[in-house]
């Protein structure tokens, strides 16, 4: 088959449920073109790119690529027509080396000696468009650039000459996006094509030429980005004005509600990952914790809460000592969590809704009283989250994994705060968030602020820790970069190189160069 | 060129959950045919022997109830250990523990307490002995990381082994004439069956009520609460703080200790001494796996379904007799049924579908 000059999907609809996750979608795109899609989370953007992938098939609709019309019912159909798919997680073996994750994808790897006779192949690959990777290295050991870029290979070395990506940028440091948008600009001068999915706008306005914007499974705007701004996408996107500068009112520094000094943790390797850590958190504060994930913000997240060890050091809350007290304890004691990875930690998938909605407090007395559960009161208390937290669900009494991310996060984030703790430590609350749950979760952020609490913010999003955050500190490696001050614009510029561990500050000293 | 497509199912429906169930059942019946079919037999002649021995006649009831006494203990159990995700393979050991603590307390006070305090101390010791069973891989994989199913499968062997050293040694009975055996319990020790029936009720109620028990403790309490969360996912229970050590050991205990009085019942109500192990227990203890597995993990469903596997033991008896087959017959029958009920769970949460034509021509880079 010929190369992809064009590909267009026409009048592409696709329902799970009776509910159209995309209906009569057109769109197309042309070689040495980058297409931004652009939408909330639920707009269909990756249900549209699964059905181009061939991983699911469409209940109408057509693909055609340069206006013959194709069928394409797996990925293998998808990878022989020549488009290939970098998705938001990465499908890698970590145990392997880059090269045998390679050949394992690679459908012409030969069955003797693989890695000796694609080795050439692949090095020259990494050669013509510049990528920096020891094929001999293992996976575990590369950053998350680096294996998204291992993941370029592997679907450039396959023969794609479209190439989808879906959030490339969410796991990246700011450098990283960087190399990565230089590697896609590449690809495009040489006829490559790319369709990205993202809801990041600032994305869209640097390295797309177009963008099409879908909202709840439609077409609701495309245009070239010549044509538009940043404040007229995310009105397409959203259907209405999006907040960009929350409001943020100085208040007066309240009393101290957690102390951290000199902690130690190791990581699951048994390696250290948080290496002498100190810092105070004061109510009516965020404390905002910047840094590429991978630096030790889990593991403190987790041994402040409580599920981690800690090696040494000490953690005060309020006046009590809670270092290496049990999570529950921990939480009685008025530290709540919103997990990272939401559906991995903060949920039991299979259980009720309303069992959720007491992962923390079935313990509590007004829940259940010595043995015996409350489902009453568990499920007026379940309501009045589901209703004061904005939770979309037709009924309490469905299995919380039939919800959306969104909805996901809104019932945790109600269930963390509505027992108003003085600390609340929230790891990437709005990760992969759309653009309407992202701006519930930071007002009501800012509400706890305002209320007297204060929040321990882990976020990797430099928006969301400039939005929010009275205090910044940047993680690398294990260590404070500094903690700044959200006023001090003159040192907060240089945060992506303290993210990348070349600047220090350390308070009150100023500029240290490593 | 034909394709298989497997996708997630993304709402499964109680409807479809039974009629999958019925579906496997059936499936299974039509391979447990052929291999009747490899045995000589005619297949619809042999499946309807197995039906119409356990549950066609008074006799074959009664008989299918006295086997479905163990398998709703052990099989509730397990329901309560399997929700956890704690594999409990064990349950065969855990029963002849029970049984062994069961004969000793009856041996040993059987002249000196009224059966009133002597019957209950039997069943009491049999609990013990049987979660204390379970309390060792508990704590193994709590502490040691020792994976369950290997540690509860061993103890099996240990435990059985165990017993056929006391009754050859040290509890030979003085009235077996040297065959290996306890003597037999006093009166005071036995339990009382149905007339004209090897129901001993007072097992069989105790069983009932435990399952019910069971049934509350997984719906309705903390402890259930905590269990079902660890169950479906074991790092929000450790968000949650809940504490795996105690809870694993509360599991297991009472998963052991329900086996235990199957054991107790065994002895007291049926064979009235402690014999070898293969006599105590032909099996329970795995077949309660299947029973628990089909009862979806519901305790109170385990009951159904302990009914049903009993008439398979007891209508595979029936079919040894009246057609001669051997004596694995029925093992290979329930081990059909079990992989087809986990077959059907497969096809439950996938939709699977055949795809037709679509050949896609290379693409030559």
């Amino acid at each position: 088959m010929t190369k992809i000059q064009k590909l267009e999907m026409v009048n592409m609809s696709k329902s799970f449920q009776g509910f159209y996750a995309n209906r009569d979608i057109n769109l197309h795109v042309k070689s040495g073109e980058i297409l931004g899609l652009l939408g909330e989370n639920g707009a269909g953007k990756t249900t549209l790119m699964n059905i181009l992938y061939g991983l699911y098939q469409p209940d109408g609709g057509e693909i055609r690529i340069n206006d013959a019309p194709v069928r394409i019912t797996s990925p293998l159909d998808s990878i022989h027509h020549g488009i290939g798919m970098v998705h938001q997680h990465f499908m890698l073996i970590q145990n392997h080396s880059v090269i045998e994750n390679i050949a394992l994808g690679y459908e012409k790897t030969p069955f003797f000696f693989p890695k000796i006779r694609i080795r050439d192949k692949v090095v020259e690959f990494s050669r013509k468009f510049n990528f920096d990777i020891d094929p001999s290295r293992k996976v575990w050991q590369l950053s998350a650039g680096e294996q998204q870029r291992v993941e370029i290979i592997k679907a450039l070395l396959n023969g794609a000459d479209l190439l989808i990506l879906d959030e490339p940028t969410s796991v990246l440091t700011p450098q990283e996006i960087k190399e990565l948008f230089r590697i896609l600009n590449d690809m495009k001068s040489r006829g490559h094509m790319v369709i990205i999915i993202t809801h990041k706008l600032d994305e869209i306005m640097e390295i797309c030429d177009r963008v099409t914007v879908l909202q709840k499974g439609r077409v609701v705007g495309g245009a070239d980005k010549a044509n538009v701004d940043k404040r007229e996408l995310a009105r397409m996107m959203v259907g209405r004005d999006v907040l960009f500068n929350v409001n943020r009112e100085k208040l007066a520094k309240g009393e101290k509600v957690l102390s951290v000094s000199d902690l130690h943790v190791l990581g699951d390797k048994g390696l250290p990952a948080v290496k002498g850590v100190s810092f105070d958190v004061f109510a009516n504060e965020i404390f905002g914790i910047a840094g590429v994930s991978g630096n030790g913000q889990r593991e403190l997240a987790e041994a402040i809460t409580g599920i981690r060890r800690i090696s040494s050091g000490k953690v005060v809350a309020g006046s009590r000592n809670i270092t290496n007290l049990s999570p529950r304890k921990i939480y009685d004691h008025g530290v709540s969590h919103v997990p990272e990875e939401r559906i991995k930690f903060g949920i039991a998938p299979g259980l009720f809704l309303y069992d959720n909605a007491i992962l923390k407090q079935h313990h509590l007395d007004k829940f259940s009283k010595k043995i015996f559960l409350e489902y009453g009161r568990i499920k007026l208390h379940t309501r009045s989250l589901v209703e004061n937290y904005k939770v979309a669900t037709h009924s309490i009494d469905v299995e919380i994994k039939n919800l959306s991310g969104g909805n996901i996060q809104k019932l945790i984030l109600g269930r963390e705060i509505s027992e108003k703790p003085s600390l609340l430590v929230a790891s990437h609350p709005t990760y992969g968030l759309d653009v309407g749950a992202t701006e519930y979760l930071r007002e009501q952020l800012l509400l706890r602020r305002r209320e007297g609490g204060a929040v321990l913010l882990f976020s990797e999003d430099l928006e969301e820790i400039f939005e929010l955050c009275d205090r910044i500190a940047v993680m690398f490696q294990g260590r404070f970069m500094g903690i700044l001050d959200a006023s001090d614009k003159e040192r907060l510029k240089d945060i992506g190189l303290m993210m990348a561990g070349s600047v220090s500050y350390t308070p009150l000293q100023g500029a240290i160069d490593k | 060129m034909i394709t298989i497509k497997v996708s997630d199912r993304q709402r499964i429906t109680t409807l479809r959950s039974i009629l999958t169930n019925i579906a496997s059942l059936f499936a299974a019946l039509i391979a447990v045919g052929v291999v009747f079919l490899v045995c000589g037999v005619n297949p619809f002649y042999a499946i309807a022997q197995i039906f119409s021995g356990s549950f066609g006649s008074i006799y074959g009831f009664k008989e299918t109830v006295t086997k479905a006494i163990p398998l709703i203990l052990i099989g509730g159990g397990l329901t309560l250990a399997f929700r956890a995700k704690f594999w409990n393979i064990g349950a065969e050991g855990q029963l002849l523990m029970g049984a062994l603590m069961g004969t000793w307390v009856g041996l040993a006070w059987g002249d000196s307490l009224p059966s009133f305090f002597l019957v209950p101390a039997m069943f009491a010791a049999g609990f013990a002995g049987g979660a204390m069973c379970g309390l060792i891989p508990a704590i193994l994989k709590i502490k040691f990381s020792i994976n369950e199913v290997i540690s509860t499968l061993m103890l099996n062997y240990i435990c059985a082994e165990f017993i056929t050293m006391l009754i050859v040694g040290p509890w030979k009975g003085k009235t077996r004439f040297g065959f290996p055996g306890t003597d037999n319990l006093p009166d005071t020790a036995l339990l009382n069956v149905i007339p004209g029936s090897r129901i001993h009720y007072a097992t069989l109620i105790l069983a009932i009520v435990s399952v019910v028990i069971l049934a509350v403790i997984v719906y309705r309490t903390r402890f259930g609460y905590e269990v079902r969360v660890i169950g479906e996912n074991p790092e929000a229970g450790r968000y949650a703080g809940i504490d795996f050590f105690r809870t694993s050991l509360v599991i297991m205990a009472i998963s052991g200790g329900l086996a235990g009085f199957a054991g107790v019942g065994e002895v007291a109500g049926i064979h009235q001494y402690l014999g070898y192990p293969a006599s105590v227990s032909s099996g329970y203890g795995f077949t309660a796996i299947i029973v628990a597995w089909l009862a979806k993990l519901n305790p109170l469903l385990s009951i159904i379904s302990a009914i049903f596997f009993a008439g398979i033991l007891v209508g595979g008896d029936a079919i040894q007799i009246s057609l001669g087959l051997p004596a694995a017959t029925v093992q290979i029958v329930n081990g059909i049924l079990l992989v087809f009920l986990i077959m059907g769970d497969y096809f439950l949460r996938n939709q699977v579908r055949l795809v037709f034509g679509n050949a896609v021509q290379r693409k030559s880079a």
